[in-house]
């Protein structure tokens, strides 16, 4: 793993670390082995994009991370505590409380309104739920959603369903948001402004972001970029060290 | 690096889905999937009403026969004969009503396989996705058994009057009916919360990584 050491920030509390994390898929007689021992750090309060190819093993490291899949070997820390340690029951509470979640598909509840949907990880949480509605509402209002709060995700735009899944993700103050290619079903300029969404709620409430993408507009405001290639960590770059060269990145 | 090793205090609470939560959540997944539940009830409806008027109608026959045969101061020897065949069919068609909310129910679990994944990551555990799944069927189950019931009741008193003309009708033993009607209740909510178990425990079992999955 060739990581540039100027990449890595000095002083930082850590949220996310990667120790020579493989994961391998057995098809037939055959192993694959989509990551071949990653290890990475990541800080409390970064922006971190995950950049690779598909079948790159970014979407395997990016669920490693998010303790939606257990490695093969190695560990994967989230808060100081060793995910593979943890039961069903920490593990949930863990998504619940630690981990907001952003997915390609926005993944809203369809029978719920937004405020519902954005209700329901408070809910799990152990919150009241006239509570959870109060708080539901603060959120979507910061979201610039507080006029749709009654409506069903079929009733909303693309961006607009993005924008609830943000608020639901951030509902549980967690410690990190995990958003798995948030914009790939957005288009241009709806893909822009959530990003810069993303940005503000990070900067705002202190949040790691971390988002596997291969929206080269997210370079832009990303601290990191982990480019991941063949199962491997290739390079982690510093935004002020991307240089964009005839349309390939570098 | 100071990491621990083992999981220490961080991770206690657990989380949590009140009863009246779960049950708003399954009337709503029930109403916007109102074509479907309206198919299954109408099996439950149908059985249940096959069963209660089957139940009934071998409870009223030989009374109103005998009381007919007493007007007309004639005695029945022996019990009038009760068709056999009856318990196959019946057998047969609470299977079938059994199979098709189970089939029902699976693919209901199948398209929201988004859904459960999602709240899984939302911090779901297996027991709320069964809860849920669970109170669905139930709810079907107990509104499709009552309406099989009241027609069940109607049909087997209209038997009667068919099979014996309008005399019939004021010798009809209505004492049993509500305890057989209860049973028929019983048997019915039994037969649609078995018919859930194996849908519901695959929806609860699924991962949170469902719903990363893309493709429908």
């Amino acid at each position: 793993m060739t990581a540039s050491t100027t990449a890595v920030p000095q002083g930082r509390e850590e949220i996310v670390r990667t120790i020579n994390v493989v994961k391998e898929y057995r098809m037939g007689d055959q192993t694959l082995q989509a990551l071949k021992g990653v290890s990475v750090t990541i800080y409390r309060g970064e922006y971190i994009s995950i950049m690779g190819p598909s079948g790159s093993g970014k979407s395997t490291l990016f669920n490693a991370i998010g303790g939606l899949d257990k490695p093969s070997s190695g560990k994967v820390f989230i808060d100081e505590v060793d995910v593979a340690q943890l039961d069903a029951l920490e593990l949930a509470w863990l998504r619940c409380r630690k981990i907001g979640y952003i997915f390609q598909t926005f993944n809203l509840i369809p029978v719920m309104t937004a405020l519902e949907n954005v209700a329901l990880p408070m809910i799990f949480g152990g919150m009241l739920e006239a509570d959870a509605r109060d708080k539901a509402k603060a959120i979507l209002e910061r979201v610039e959603l507080g006029h749709r709060i009654d409506n069903k995700p079929s009733q909303l735009s693309g961006g607009q369903q993005q924008r609830v899944a943000i608020a639901r993700a951030f509902a549980n103050d967690p410690a990190i948001i995990l958003a798995d290619e948030p914009t790939g079903n957005l288009d241009l300029n709806t893909g822009k402004a959530i990003i810069g969404l993303l940005k503000e709620m990070n900067r705002e409430r202190g949040v790691t972001v971390i988002s596997a993408t291969h929206d080269l507009k997210m370079l832009d405001i990303s601290d990191r970029i982990f480019w991941i290639r063949d199962g491997a960590v290739e390079k982690i770059q510093r935004r002020d060290e991307v240089t964009i060269d005839a349309g390939q990145m570098h | 690096m100071n990491l621990p090793v083992q999981a220490v205090g961080r991770v206690q609470r657990q989380t949590q889905l009140p009863l009246s939560k779960a049950v708003e959540i399954a009337l709503k997944s029930m109403r916007v999937r109102l074509g479907r539940s309206i198919l299954t009830l109408i099996t439950i409806v149908m059985a249940m009403a096959f069963l209660t008027q089957v139940w009934l109608g071998n409870r009223f026959g030989p009374v109103i026969h005998a009381a007919l045969l007493a007007r007309a101061h004639l005695t029945v020897h022996g019990p009038v004969a009760d068709d056999g065949r009856l318990v196959w069919l019946l057998s047969l068609s609470l299977l079938v009503c059994l199979v098709g909310i189970s089939n029902a129910m699976l693919m209901s679990v199948m398209e929201r396989f988004r859904e459960i994944g999602t709240m899984k990551c939302l911090g779901a555990l297996d027991s709320f996705i069964l809860k849920l799944f669970l109170l669905e069927s139930i709810f079907l189950g107990v509104a499709g058994t009552v309406c099989g019931i009241v027609l069940g009741v109607a049909l087997a008193a209209g038997m009667m009057v068919v099979r014996y003309s309008t005399a019939a009708w004021s010798l009809i033993p209505w004492g049993g009916v509500p305890w057989v009607c209860l049973a028929a209740l019983g048997i019915g909510t039994a037969i649609t919360a078995a018919a859930a178990m194996y849908p519901a425990w695959k929806a609860a079992r699924m991962e949170p990584i469902a719903a990363m999955r893309v493709e429908v």
